[in-house]
């Protein structure tokens, strides 16, 4: 059980948060190909070690935010706001 | 001889307050401070439990949470607790226990003849033996015979709660290190929490201590969960943690390691000194390190009969060994015990000595095979281990954020784990699931040489007690059997809970009624006194309202019917409300709908869907434009919440625009008054707005005051008649609700529930996202597909519409299907393909009233182009004949919604 820093509302349990998948997965343009698109809905990253992921304050202020997260420790590695680029 | 109370000494118990208690029917008595263990050993009880697969007779081993063998069952009132280890349990006065794992007793057990056949419940005898012809043959026979204690019947009684602690330092453990830690903490100024599984902790300044609490596991960030005894659960949040847990004693294996009176030579120990009982008159100690000796010597010195200690160890502290023979102990050097002896209790040991064999009499043997460290809850989160040579065992070693490892000194021990010449088949590793040496080497014979592997194989360790005394020599025997350097296989991974815990203490709060909150609407009470019968659909509403001794399948007709001849009341107050509000409001809209809601104009509505990026629909529902900027959602009530989160994602990480969200579903609550008289109730409450067809159209949205109070109306229908959804401040449903029922009362008005409403909308062939839809239906399958080809630009899903399998011709599309017999198809019964398999199902299907015969809507492969094709549906072993039909099975002209 995790402790996740909302960027509005600091630090809280893990609970208070729900899980969004991996971040920055850019949406492709209509126009593009079958395999961009399975690439968009299925492919994902399944890193052991740093991970970016989108989350949200759902039982809080209802921000949704990036995180990376060590998948072996679960240390929270850095928090920051949507459109920004992963540090 | 059995075990007895010593006339003095005892630091926990209190002589002068006897305790009753029962075990398995008979009565005994107990002192003050006892657990159940140490009165059954000062009562002379030695037989407690049989052995899980050989029931083989088996006696209390550990004073701890490491006991294996004392499993029994609490008897308390109603409530009946299995597997409660008997060392772990204060005694009470009226405690009643039982033995488990025997029929018809204790000592005349009928499966004890597994014990005579254990050339046949070797490791892995399940894969073997139940293998032909089918292993479900001896299903019933397997589950029988599987399981340890008794699964209660009643629900449990028990009571739980569960508590959030927060603190600077949690301390686990409260022996000598564990209270130094925490009063230096607490010094610091810290906020220090102390928990320990026993009592009688010393209070120490600024510091919280939880007593008979045992940590279950520890998680991320300093999360771990404790129970205290077994009622309350503590959520735990520390900054640090401190784990002071101490060291756990191991056995060693020799023939018949596991009669009852072979105990763990420090259990010998704790019962002699906290509770002055001795576990037989004349004892021998086998033990391969020191603190083993003085067990012996301590209990030696309280008065206990020890006559010899047997020592792998050519030589020991001649202060040691001073002491000893000062007390008559004999003492056997570079010796073992090769086997015990005994008919369900040890009776005498054969001893292995440099010169040869030699039997010794004895009612008890204490056994020290080395000690451990208790690092299950280290290795829990995330810590390594290393081996230790000195004490062989694996300590712990590297570094864990937020964990301090502060156990003790490592103690050292003469490397034995087995005693060959024996007969491995009774030498125990791990007595709770009767797992041998021999097993052990069968695994690794048959190449299961990982430690995982080998506790599947063997079921080593997998007991209630998590392999605490069986882990670590199993691991070594494996190694040791394979040819592998000692300490290169570490134990088996070890998981919460720590101790054996209770399901319901895991749920604590979340039981029962409070599982999750009943939602009631704003008008609840109205209902009730209208006589409904409640449903749990998220929300409790009204599934029919019976009359007399009508069922719920005969109102819900009778509602259907007074709809399409009159009118009808219904209650639609969780239908979702969504406000979506600012410049670029319709703009963001037209990228979440299949449809185009910039193209509609204000005071009007229209009927839409929601796709995924998969393409499958999501939810349909309607969406009116109240101003130039301003939007009102109605998805449908199961998905208001989820449609609130979708916009939200999609605003705030995919198309960040000028548009506020706001979910007001709560805030309001919906009547909808639906049938040919709708217009002529409302027109009786004096409407602040001309309800004609020419100012008020289907599918469009009102604001104003209907019987004094401020409403907004939205025409849309549901039910295929003129309808109106009236929407009130929450706080004024039931006036609402009663000023439209003695408006309707002329027009012959009644309430109507979900079921007559079901049965309204599958005549019309109106769908229900969830019910005749699945999560591969899409616009197309449902017949959206113009609507589509219409629009130019992108929205959710519009990309996954041009695959190729969206665009097959086989796809499942919704159709109606009619019972060429009348009756009533079943729900989810197959439509047989010409190749004999499923070509579709039926989703939805009721009687209905107004067309005499039952209706029905399915998704059947090419369903649209098979129109008036005859099919065979297969449900359950029965078969009916059904035509494929239009979906909408009344008033295909839709001439209703504006009578």
């Amino acid at each position: 059980m995790m402790r996740i820093a909302c960027p509005n509302c600091g630090l809280r349990d893990e609970r208070e948060f729900a899980y969004g998948g991996e971040a920055h997965i850019d949406r492709p343009e209509l126009d593009c190909d079958d395999q961009a698109w399975e690439e968009y809905l299925f492919l994902r990253a399944n890193p052991k070690g740093e991970h970016a992921e989108r989350w949200v304050h759902v039982h809080g202020c209802g921000v949704w935010f990036n995180l990376i997260r060590h998948t072996e420790t679960h240390e929270v590695v850095a928090v920051y706001v949507m459109g920004v680029a992963r540090p | 001889m059995t075990g007895y109370r010593l006339s003095h000494g005892g630091g926990r118990i209190d002589r002068g307050q006897s305790i009753d208690f029962s075990f398995n029917g008979k009565r005994y008595a107990g002192l003050a401070g006892d657990t159940l263990a140490s009165a059954l050993l000062a009562n002379g009880v030695q037989l407690v439990g049989r052995s899980f697969k050989l029931h083989r007779p088996r006696g209390i081993v550990g004073a701890g949470c490491e006991e294996t063998n004392a499993l029994v069952q609490l008897e308390h009132g109603l409530s009946s607790i299995p597997n409660v280890q008997a060392t772990m349990i204060a005694l009470e006065e009226g405690l009643v226990a039982r033995s488990i794992n025997a029929w018809p007793s204790l000592t005349w057990d009928i499966a004890g003849v597994n014990d005579r056949l254990r050339g046949l419940f070797s490791a892995g005898f399940y894969y073997k033996t139940f293998m032909w012809p089918d292993w479900h043959w001896f299903e019933w026979l397997i589950r029988r015979a599987a399981g340890l204690g008794k699964v209660p019947v009643v629900p449990d009684p028990q009571r739980y709660e569960a508590r959030h602690v927060e603190c600077d330092l949690l301390v686990i453990g409260g022996g000598r290190r564990g209270l130094a830690a925490a009063a230096q903490a607490a010094r610091d100024g810290k906020s220090v929490l102390l928990v320990d599984l026993d009592q009688g902790l010393p209070s120490l300044e600024g510091v919280r201590t939880f007593e008979k609490t045992a940590a279950l596991g520890i998680w991320d960030h300093g999360f771990v969960l404790a129970a205290s005894e077994g009622r309350v659960l503590h959520r735990i949040r520390a900054e640090q943690i401190i784990l002071a847990t101490g060291k756990q004693e191991r056995g060693i294996a020799f023939a018949n390691n596991d009669l009852p009176g072979i105990m763990l030579a420090g259990a010998i120990g704790r019962y002699v000194a906290d509770y002055a009982v001795a576990p037989g008159r004349s004892g021998i100690f086998f033990v391969n390190n020191d603190l083993g000796w003085r067990s012996a010597i301590e209990a030696a010195q309280c008065g206990v009969g020890v006559r010899a200690i047997v020592d792998p160890r050519p030589q020991v502290l001649p202060e040691l060994a001073d002491r000893a023979r000062a007390h008559g102990i004999d003492l056997f050097f570079s010796s073992l015990v090769q086997s015990a002896h005994g008919r369900g209790r040890v009776t005498g040991v054969t001893i292995e000595k440099p010169d040869g064999l030699s039997r010794l009499a004895c009612d008890f043997v204490g056994v020290s095979g080395g000690w451990n460290p208790a690092s299950q809850l280290w290795t829990m989160a995330g810590g390594q281990t290393k081996f230790n040579e000195r004490s062989q065992s694996f300590q712990p070693d590297g570094l864990v954020a937020n964990v301090e490892w502060a156990g003790p000194e490592p103690i050292e021990a003469e490397p034995i784990w087995t005693v060959h010449g024996g007969d491995e088949k009774t030498m125990f590793v791990d007595f709770q699931t009767d797992v041998t040496v021999a097993d052990i080497k069968l695994a690794a014979r048959e190449n299961y040489r990982s430690v995982e592997h080998l506790k599947r194989y063997t079921v080593l360790g997998m007991g209630v007690d998590q392999g605490k005394l069986s882990s670590v020599p199993g691991a070594m025997i494996l190694a040791e059997t394979i040819g592998a350097k000692p300490g290169t296989l570490s134990a088996s991974k070890v998981r919460p809970p720590f101790v054996p815990t209770a399901f319901g203490l895991i749920g604590a709060d979340l039981r029962g009624e409070r599982f999750r909150p009943r939602r009631y609407l704003p008008a609840h009470e109205w209902h009730v006194r209208e006589g409904a019968v409640f449903e749990d659909f998220g929300w409790e509403r009204p599934a029919a309202y019976p009359v007399g001794r009508e069922d719920i399948q005969a109102a819900a007709e009778r509602e259907a019917a007074a709809v399409r001849s009159g009118v009808g009341l219904f209650d639609g107050s969780p239908l979702g409300k969504i406000l979506v509000a600012g410049p670029e409001a319709a703009a963001f809209l037209d990228r979440v709908y299949v449809g185009t809601p910039s193209t509609l104009k204000p005071g009007r509505i229209r009927y839409g869907l929601v796709l995924n990026e998969n393409g499958t629909i999501l939810d349909d529902g309607v969406y009116a434009r109240l101003q130039d900027g301003s939007f009102l959602l109605s998805p449908s009530s199961a998905f208001a919440d989820r449609m609130v989160r979708l916009l939200e994602d999609l605003l705030q990480c995919e198309w960040p625009m000028d548009v506020v969200v706001q979910d007001v579903t709560e805030q309001y609550a919906v009547w909808t008054v639906a049938g040919p008289n709708a217009r002529n109730v409302l027109e009786a409450l004096q409407p602040s707005f001309d309800l004609s067809s020419e100012r008020f159209p289907h599918l469009s949205v009102r604001e104003g005051k209907l019987d004094g109070s401020e409403v907004r109306i939205q025409r849309v229908s549901f039910s295929g008649e003129l309808s109106y959804e009236i929407q009130v401040p929450a706080g004024q449903a039931v006036q609402m609700g009663d000023a439209l029922m003695a408006a309707g009362k002329p027009y012959g008005l009644v309430p109507y529930g979900i079921e007559a409403l079901e049965i309204l909308r599958i005549e019309k062939g109106y769908i229900h996202v969830g019910t005749d839809t699945d999560s591969e239906t899409q616009p197309g399958d449902i017949g959206f597909g113009g609507a589509i080809a219409k629009k130019q630009s992108d929205f959710l899903g519009r990309r996954a519409l041009t695959r190729r399998s969206s665009l097959s011709p086989n796809r499942k599309l919704l159709v109606g299907l009619t019972s060429l017999c009348g009756g009533i198809l079943p729900v989810g019964g197959h439509v047989r393909a010409p190749s004999g398999q499923s070509g579709g199902f039926v989703t939805s299907s009721q009687f209905s009233p107004v067309l005499g015969r039952g209706v029905a809507l399915g998704l059947v492969e090419q369903g649209q182009r098979r129109l008036g094709e005859i099919v065979e549906i297969v449900s359950l072993g029965k078969r009916w004949q059904a035509r494929i039909s239009e979906t909408v099975a009344y008033d295909r002209e839709g001439g209703r919604l504006d009578t």
